[in-house]
């Protein structure tokens, strides 16, 4: 082989990679991908499940052999010296392996000692991850009671201990609220800039790719584009647009309407109106609807790509049987004074709010702020310590079947059961909810056909595509007619396209009458919601329309601030108050 | 009322669809019950050729010596000391020289002549339980076959014969294999069902399955008997192919009511169960309920008296088997296999399990929806 002049940290040369599922089918991860990560910048994997990502940095790690091509990591073949490269590089699998039942000081170590570095490195390299993560108290603490940010931190700091020359990170911030998520992503920057590291991550959140160097658009195991991400965004050029209803119809049904269109790539609601991309550089003709140019951003261009390359889309426009026959302004969900204690620790302190019928009500939180606590106790998983519940008007304390029966619930793991076809665990699901005979036939049929499950009916739920898995789990949590659906952060590691068909069919769902409560990491989400809530400690910080909530924050650069900007304001507010009080 | 019942056996038919959908599991649910009762009906039987035995014939008549003479041309026994007087035995037996001494009477021939019961000794090292217990049923067949061919050379057509008087010494309670394989049917179902149990909330646990389960309108009961049935059914069908071995492979004739047996085994499969969903209610993941049988399990083996008698245990100990479902398995197998018990010699044995059940199995409920996340 010729030697190089100077070999970049990673160079892939068409690499082809194919898996064969248990079931015998093949599926193709890679189809001749080629990229060159750069010495000392951030490179973004970025695309939907199954486009790839994983499968690239796992062959860049030497996990995975290439059938076809090569891959070079640090001047090496990966696959051929795979241990030499393993020991120069991190990588942070999306489930890193923490030992839960170690503090954090015992996880580090335990790195410290499986990459054989001395007592002397540590005493530099541990007060540098310490003071890094902001994980300096927490060091007697167990890696299983931190907080889904904090752990991905204490990932991290495991990963670097090793002080790596490239560092591959897939989707880490998957299932972390935005304030770690900003967290996070510092550090990696600072390793980048301080260190002279290589650092290439995967992510599924378009907004982080901002900050890349490079960004790799993955679909299908092709590359659908690369380039900085300014590059990207200004494929989109003269065709992003602020959309605004003349006959102030809310954003969200605007938005489920422009979406919908054919000449329309992308609509999301954003601060209060809908930012749209078009296909071609002209104005879509709508009636009643008002269109304001601005620059476009990574996003618009990675969807405009991404839509181009899928075609149409699923309807995801849901047809409800019969609507919840209540009267539109009753409570749904009535919360009063509600506590939660687990021992000394107040998950949730004394919260009350009020969710009306058909209304999509949504809780925030960063990781550990008692939203979850508050939801499973809303669902009746758990019990409250103290204060009131009314659900669908019973009480849950004291007629939790009764309840159960008006509410459906989607977990945010998939949890059908796998091993079952989509039929088996539809009839299941159908006749724990009580239905029979011709009802639940119908009521199959309905959910089979408003779903599109009808081709994947025998297969078992467990080998679905992650969009199908999505689609049967709301399926099923729809069967009975629910008059109230949980979803609990539903979207976590979804794609951006599967995202926007789970929220049009959950405005579909709210349109016709069904309430619907969801907890989100995703902060534009919160756009979709007629109200939320704000938690930080176990108790509520904030609650409103989403205008509501970004009137409390301003941005320095004059901007329309977004859901995010308001969540880490008012966050960032409520604990600088309790610091200064303590 | 309806309701509940249709929820139960929608849960029962996922329960069961879910074991036996994987190929996997079902190879699991059923082979080891086959295998293990074949090992550990093996395992409890011995080669039995040249067994050293020894000799004590007091009686020195024609008759003891035929009799000594049909032990020693068997082939299984080899005769390794001829006895002179009956102290002799201790020793024989203590230094384990031989396994058994057969002591024949000093009237035997006379006995027999009179046509009355003529005794002969049999002395086992009760140590060596089953090759001693087995090696007296082959003593037992060869003294009864001589017995009969003895009548009829010399004419006399009327019993009794001979009579075989067995000793064991050291372990006065010695069972034979005939003993050892019938209790295999309540042993290796309890080993089954009960981590079968233990793990199938734990899985659905694991899998975020169960908090599925929670939201829907099922009542912690419903859960719990849709949850046990299945594993009681498998339980039983893991019984009845012991049954089978013990029958078809080991010919050990079944003796009482198929009736009163699966009836049994149905109480003691509920209280085993109990048991498991008790732990399964406990454990965070499978990994916890795995061991938490496990743990269980093996007490519950050690103290059933499968191969110790209860007897001979601690008192302290003997109070802890009270609580132990596999104790009264055990002893009611035996008694409806061997002894064709009716219900009411069994009826301790089946208060006890309905007791354990009826207390194991409210708790699981309970901690299905009560457990502290």
């Amino acid at each position: 082989m010729p030697v190089r002049e100077k070999a970049q940290p990673v160079e892939i040369e068409r690499v082809h990679k194919t898996f064969r599922r248990e079931n015998g089918d093949t599926v193709k991860a890679l189809a001749g991908v080629s990229f060159t990560a750069q010495h000392n910048t951030l490179t973004a994997l970025v695309g939907p499940d199954g486009g790839g990502k994983t499968t690239l940095l796992r062959m860049i790690a030497g996990l995975v052999a290439a059938d076809e091509g090569s891959a070079c990591v640090l001047g090496m073949d990966a696959a051929a010296d795979a241990q030499t490269v393993q020991e120069r590089i991190g990588y942070m699998p999306q489930k890193f392996g923490l030992y839960e039942d170690l503090t954090v000081q015992q996880n580090l170590d335990l790195y410290a000692d499986l990459h054989g570095i001395g007592i002397a490195a540590r005493q530099t390299i541990y007060p540098r991850l310490m003071q890094m993560t902001a994980l300096g108290p927490f060091t007697r603490r167990l890696a299983g009671l931190l907080s889904g940010g904090m752990k991905q931190k204490l990932g991290l700091a495991c990963t670097l201990v090793s002080s790596p020359d490239l560092l591959l990170l897939d989707e880490p911030t998957v299932g972390v609220d935005p304030l770690s998520r900003r967290e996070l992503w510092e550090i990696v920057r600072r390793q980048v800039r301080e260190s002279g590291m290589t650092v290439i991550a995967s992510t599924s959140y378009l907004d982080e790719a901002e900050f890349f160097d490079h960004t790799i658009a993955l679909h299908l195991g092709k590359v659908l584009a690369e380039g900085r991400p300014q590059e990207i965004a200004a494929r989109a050029a003269g065709r992003v647009f602020m959309a605004s209803s003349a006959t102030k119809a809310t954003a969200r049904a605007l938005q489920s309407r422009l979406f919908r269109q054919p000449e329309i790539a992308d609509a999301v609601p954003e601060a209060g109106l809908v930012r749209v991309v078009t296909h071609e550089a002209e104005l879509p003709r709508n009636e009643n609807v008002i269109y304001a140019p601005v620059t476009p951003r990574f996003e618009d261009g990675f969807m405009l790509l991404f839509r181009a390359a899928v075609g149409d889309i699923q309807a995801t426009a849901i047809k409800l049987e019969h609507r919840p026959e209540n009267a539109p302004a009753e409570t749904a969900v009535e919360v009063r004074d509600l506590l939660r204690t687990f021992g000394d620790f107040v998950a949730v302190n004394h919260v009350s709010f009020d969710v009306r019928r058909g209304e999509i009500y949504g809780l925030l939180g960063p990781n550990g702020a008692g939203k979850s606590t508050t939801f499973r106790m809303l669902c009746g998983l758990i019990p409250a310590t103290g204060g009131q519940l009314r659900v669908a008007g019973a009480d849950l304390r004291t007629s939790r079947a009764e309840a159960r029966a008006k509410l459906g619930y989607v977990a945010q793991k998939f949890s059908l059961y796998g091993d079952l076809s989509v039929d088996e665990n539809l009839d299941f699901f159908a006749s724990a909810y009580g239905l029979r005979g011709d009802r639940k036939r119908t009521r199959i049929a309905w959910a089979k056909a408003q779903f599109d499950l009808g081709a994947m009916a025998t297969l078992p739920s467990g080998q679905l595509p992650g969009g199908y898995k999505q689609r049967l789990a709301m399926a099923a949590a729809l069967l009975h007619e629910p008059e109230i659906l949980f979803l609990d952060e539903a979207t976590s590691g979804a794609d951006p396209l599967a995202r926007r068909e789970f929220w049009g069919r959950i405005t579909a769902l709210a349109e016709q009458g069904v309430t619907v409560i969801v907890t989100t990491h995703f902060m534009e989400e919160a756009e979709y919601c007629d109200r939320v809530i704000i938690m930080d400690g176990g108790v509520a910080l904030a609650e409103g329309s989403p205008e509501n909530i970004r009137a409390r924050a301003k941005r320095s650069d004059g901007h329309e601030p977004t859901m995010e900007d308001a969540f880490i304001a008012i966050v960032e507010a409520s604990r600088q108050d309790l610091r200064k009080a303590a | 009322m309806s309701e509940t019942l249709y929820r139960i056996v929608a849960l029962f038919r996922k329960e069961l669809l879910a074991i036996l959908k994987d190929a996997q599991s079902r190879v699991t649910v059923f082979l080891p019950p086959i295998l293990q009762c074949l090992i550990f009906g093996y395992a409890a039987s011995f080669d039995l050729n040249h067994v050293p035995y020894a000799v004590l014939d007091r009686d020195h008549s024609g008759a003891s010596r035929a009799l000594v003479a049909a032990i020693d041309g068997n082939g299984y026994f080899e005769r390794v000391a001829t006895l002179q007087k009956a102290s002799e035995i201790p020793e024989q037996i203590t230094e384990k020289r031989a396994t058994l001494v057969v002591v024949i009477d000093k009237d035997f021939e006379r006995q027999l002549m009179a046509g009355k019961t003529a005794k002969v000794q049999v002395i086992a090292d009760g140590r060596n339980t089953n090759t001693a217990g087995t090696a007296q049923g082959y003593i037992s067949a060869i003294v009864a076959d001589f017995s009969r061919k003895w009548r009829n050379d010399n004419g006399h057509a009327a019993p009794p014969g001979v009579q075989v008087i067995a000793r064991a010494w050291y372990n006065p309670n010695f069972e034979t294999r005939w003993n050892m394989i019938p209790s295999l049917i309540g042993a290796i179902t309890m080993m089954m069902t009960m981590i079968l149990t233990a793990m199938s909330v734990a899985r659905e646990r694991e899998a975020g399955t169960f908090e599925q389960l929670l939201v829907t309108p099922y009542r912690p009961y419903e859960i719990m008997v849709g949850k046990a049935l299945p594993c009681m059914l498998i339980g039983l069908i893991q019984a009845t192919l012991v049954l089978l071995v013990a029958q078809l492979w080991f010919r050990i004739p079944f003796a009482g009511s198929y009736l009163i047996l699966y009836l049994s085994l149905i109480e003691f499969l509920a209280a085993s169960v109990g048991i498991g969903l008790f732990i399964s209610s406990i454990a965070k993941n499978m990994q916890q309920a795995m061991i938490g049988s496990v743990v269980v399990i093996m007490p519950f083996m050690l103290m059933s008296g499968l191969t110790t008698p209860i007897m001979n245990m601690p008192k302290i100990l003997q109070y802890l088997t009270a609580i132990n479902p596999l104790r009264y398995a055990i002893s009611m197998t035996r008694q409806i296999y061997l002894e064709a018990a009716g219900i009411a010699q069994l009826l301790p044995e089946m208060l006890s399990l309905l007791a354990i059940a009826a207390v194991t199995l409210p708790i699981a409920a309970w901690m299905f929806r009560n457990r502290l996340a």
